[in-house]
C-alpha cells in the first residue's frame, strides 16, 4: 500500500469508528430505555393539534439559491489550486485570476440585478 | 518524533482513532458546559442551570445526560424509517471526519493530508445531507421547513467560509494544515519575526469572515433561523428523542469545537507558541491549541448569547450581498500584495 492510500485509510477507519460509536450508543440505549408503546405517541407533532394533510410544502426560492450555490461553489473550487500556486505563477497567475474573479462578480451582479437575491 | 517511530502505523492509527473518539464527545461537553450552561447563565441571568448540585450547578450536565438515557425511542408512524434512523449518524460522521486533519502538535495529527483544509471544509458540509435527511424523513411540516432553511443557509455561508480561507492559503502557499501552522511560526510581519506571523494580523478580514460564516454554518444565534425554537420548535430535530437527539447535540457542539480549532489553526498559529519547538511542542501543543480554540469559541458563543435573530431574507442577503463580495475583494488584495511584495 502506498503512502497516499494509507493516508486515506485513516479517513476510512474514522468513518468506521464513527458508525461503530453511533451503533454502540444506540445499542446501550436500547438496553436501558423504557418501551411503552401507545398509538398516540407516534402521531406527527404539530404543536398539539391533529396533523393536517401529509407532507409539507415549501418555497421554490430555496431551489434558486441552490442553483446559484452550485455555480459559485464550483468556481470557488478553481480558486484553491491557484491560491496554492500563486508564488511560482507570479504576475501571470494574478492577472488570470483577476479576470476569473471579475467574471464571477459579473455573474453575481447579473443575478442581483435580475432580482434572484430578493426574497419576496 | 521518537514516540511515533517505535510502533507500527496500524497501532498508531488505532490509538489516534481512540483519541478522536474521546475528544469529540469531550469537546462537545466542554463547550456545552462552559459556554451554553455557565456563560449563558451569567450573561442572560438564567437561574436554572446554576442550581442543580449546589456549587454553580455542576450537576446540570450529568442530569441532562441521565435524562437522555431514560427517554423512550419514538419514531413517528409516518416517518421514512430508514432515512430517519440514518440521519443522526450522518451528522455525527461529518463531525468525526473534520478531526482527522487538525494538528495538535508537530507530530500529533491523525493524518496530515496534503489537501488538509480543503478536506476539512468538504467533510464539514456533509452535515447538510444529514440535516436534509432528518427534516425530510420526519414527515413533519416544521421539520421540513427547518431542513430547507438550514440547507439554504449552510450552502449560502459555505462560500464566505471557503473565500475566507483562501487568503490564508495564498499567504501560506499550501493547503496542508501542518504547513500552515509552520508558515505562521516561521513567518515575519514586514521583516519582524519576533512572534512569527499569526495570520489574524495580516488576514483580519478573513478571520472576521470566517467567524461570521462559521456562526451561520453552526446555526448559532444571529443565524439560528432553521432551529428557531419560538416558531419551528427546534426544527429538523423535532421528532427525535433520546439518544438520536443526543447525536444532533454532539454533532452541533462537536462541530463548533472543530470550527474553533480550525479557526485557531488558520489564524492564531494553531499549536505553536513562540520559542517552543521539537518534543516540547508535542507536549505543550494540545494545551496551546485548546487555549486558543476556547478563546475563539468564547467569541462565537458571546455573539450567540447577545444578538437577536436575523430574518430569513436578511440572512440570505447578508451572505450574497455583503460577505461574498468582501471575500472576493479580500482574495484579490491578498493576491496582489503577495505578488507585489
Amino acid at each position: 500500500m502506498t503512502e497516499f492510500y494509507r493516508e486515506y485509510l485513516a479517513v476510512a477507519v474514522l468513518i468506521g469508528a464513527a458508525l461503530a460509536l453511533v451503533g454502540l450508543m444506540l445499542g446501550v440505549g436500547k438496553l436501558i430505555r423504557p418501551v411503552r408503546p401507545q398509538a398516540d405517541k407516534y402521531i406527527t407533532y404539530e404543536a398539539g393539534s391533529d396533523p393536517v394533510g401529509g407532507w409539507g410544502q415549501s418555497n421554490v426560492r430555496y431551489y434558486v439559491y441552490a442553483l446559484l450555490f452550485v455555480i459559485f461553489d464550483v468556481e470557488a473550487v478553481f480558486i484553491f489550486p491557484w491560491a496554492v500556486g500563486l508564488e511560482p505563477l507570479g504576475i501571470f497567475g494574478l492577472v488570470e485570476m483577476v479576470v476569473f474573479i471579475l467574471i464571477l462578480v459579473l455573474g453575481l451582479v447579473y443575478a442581483w440585478r435580475k432580482g434572484v437575491l430578493r426574497w419576496a | 518524533m521518537m514516540l511515533a517511530l517505535e510502533i507500527g502505523w496500524g497501532t498508531t492509527l488505532a490509538i489516534k482513532t481512540l483519541v478522536v473518539l474521546t475528544i469529540i464527545p469531550l469537546g462537545a461537553l466542554i463547550l456545552g458546559y462552559t459556554f451554553l450552561l455557565k456563560m449563558m447563565s451569567h450573561m442572560q441571568s438564567r437561574l436554572g442551570p446554576m442550581d442543580p448540585g449546589g456549587f454553580h450547578g455542576w450537576f446540570q450536565l450529568v442530569g441532562d445526560g441521565l435524562k437522555f438515557l431514560q427517554k423512550e425511542d419514538i419514531m413517528p408512524a409516518q416517518a421514512d424509517r430508514k432515512v430517519f434512523a440514518m440521519a443522526p449518524a450522518v451528522v455525527v460522521l461529518s463531525t468525526f471526519l473534520i478531526f482527522a486533519v487538525i494538528p495538535m502538535g508537530p507530530d500529533l495529527v491523525v493524518e496530515n493530508l496534503d489537501v488538509g483544509i480543503f478536506y476539512a471544509l468538504a467533510v464539514s458540509s456533509l452535515s447538510v445531507v444529514g440535516v436534509l435527511m432528518a427534516g425530510w424523513s420526519s414527515a413533519n411540516k416544521f421539520a421540513l421547513l427547518s431542513a430547507l432553511r438550514s440547507a439554504a443557509q449552510l450552502i449560502a455561508y459555505e462560500l464566505p467560509l471557503l473565500l475566507a480561507t483562501v487568503g490564508v492559503i495564498i499567504q501560506a502557499g499550501t493547503l496542508n494544515l501542518q504547513e500552515i501552522v509552520l508558515a505562521q511560526q516561521n513567518g515575519a510581519i514586514f521583516g519582524w519575526s519576533g512572534i512569527g506571523d499569526p495570520f489574524i494580523l495580516t488576514q483580519f478580514v478573513g478571520f472576521t469572515l470566517f467567524l461570521v460564516a462559521a456562526q451561520a454554518e453552526l446555526s448559532q444565534t444571529p443565524f439560528d433561523m432553521p432551529v428557531a425554537e419560538s416558531e419551528l420548535v427546534s426544527g429538523y430535530m423535532v421528532e427525535y428523542t433520546g439518544f438520536r437527539f443526543l447525536f444532533f447535540f454532539i454533532g452541533e457542539f462537536g462541530t463548533a469545537f472543530a470550527f474553533a480549532a480550525i479557526a485557531a489553526t488558520l489564524f492564531l498559529g494553531g499549536w505553536s507558541i513562540p520559542g517552543v519547538t521539537g518534543d516540547m511542542a508535542n507536549i505543550l501543543g494540545p494545551f496551546v491549541l485548546f487555549a486558543k480554540l476556547m478563546a475563539v469559541a468564547f467569541l462565537m458563543f458571546w455573539v450567540r448569547f447577545t444578538y437577536p435573530r436575523l430574518r430569513e431574507d436578511q440572512l440570505q442577503s447578508l451572505a450574497w450581498k455583503v460577505l461574498i463580495p468582501i471575500g472576493l475583494i479580500n482574495i484579490l488584495i491578498t493576491g496582489i500584495l503577495k505578488v507585489a511584495i
